[in-house]
């Protein structure tokens, strides 16, 4: 089956991204196809490379780009949602003169649509959130 | 699920049901859930929104955000008609149990039981909740 994955929650707050994340991979490890993860409202800070938890705690950011990084998977974070809570990506920077950059490997930034369009294309969206 | 679903200029296009669940302030979940029906509209899709629990409050009639500090986006809500979305439900049981009626609300809604929503939501390809 064909899945799309909405995450709405940020990390370490929520279980969402946790339970997202378990789903993700025991669905790839079934033999399903994950299409894409979209991060909405404050499930943004995800996408973070800032994020730096007590070493005996999991990574949540990490282990998302990891999984991306196995499974070839398409991580997209809202981009209107990312700007309100400055998740930045390298491009983004320049565009608005900021300091830095924290967009974490394998998550890209990208439109609403793409939350829409997974509807379209997968057979099932799952949604984590609150 | 292809078959299952009707082919218009070569799209498909799916049922979506935006489940809209929260107060409009408080949190942000009414705005940027607002902000995803906007981009669905792009998509052709045969969508309709629903309103239930404290989410009835986001169609409350004379709403001031003035001593709050926050945009007041509830006109947007009758601007949906212009996108082609006009399909609105709102559960019977949320309204009388916050003692509001329809004439509270700003736009036209069709007001549907627990039960009746319940099954409007069965036959949905796609339900977002916000």
């Amino acid at each position: 089956m064909k899945f799309g994955i909405m995450v709405s929650e940020g990390p370490y707050t929520h279980q969402a991204s946790d339970s997202a994340y378990n789903f993700a991979k025991a669905a790839l490890e079934k033999g399903h196809e994950i299409y894409r993860v979209f991060f909405y409202h404050d499930g943004v800070n995800n996408g973070t490379a800032f994020t730096t938890p007590p070493q005996d705690d999991r990574n949540i950011v990490n282990r998302w780009s990891e999984l991306a990084q196995q499974h070839n998977l398409d991580l997209v974070v809202c981009v209107a949602a990312a700007q309100r809570r400055g998740i930045v990506d390298a491009d983004e920077q320049k565009r608005h003169g900021k300091s830095g950059n924290n967009l974490a490997p394998g998550f890209r930034i990208s439109g609403l649509g793409q939350l829409v369009e997974a509807g379209i294309q997968c057979d099932r969206l799952v949604t984590f959130g609150d | 699920m292809m078959d299952e679903m009707d082919m218009e200029e070569g799209g498909v296009v799916k049922k979506f049901m935006f489940v809209n669940r929260k107060a409009p302030h408080g949190t942000i979940y009414a705005l940027e859930g607002l902000e995803v029906v906007l981009i669905s509209a792009a998509f052709d899709q045969d969508v309709s929104l629903a309103f239930c629990d404290d989410g009835v409050y986001e169609l409350k009639k004379g709403q001031d955000t003035k001593g709050i500090g926050v945009k007041n986006f509830s006109p947007t809500y009758r601007a949906l008609e212009g996108y082609d979305i006009e399909k609105l439900y709102v559960e019977k049981e949320s309204l009388e149990a916050r003692g509001l009626t329809e004439d509270d609300l700003l736009v036209d809604v069709q007001v549907l039981s627990s039960a009746e929503l319940g099954a409007l939501m069965d036959e949905q390809d796609v339900v977002i909740s916000f």
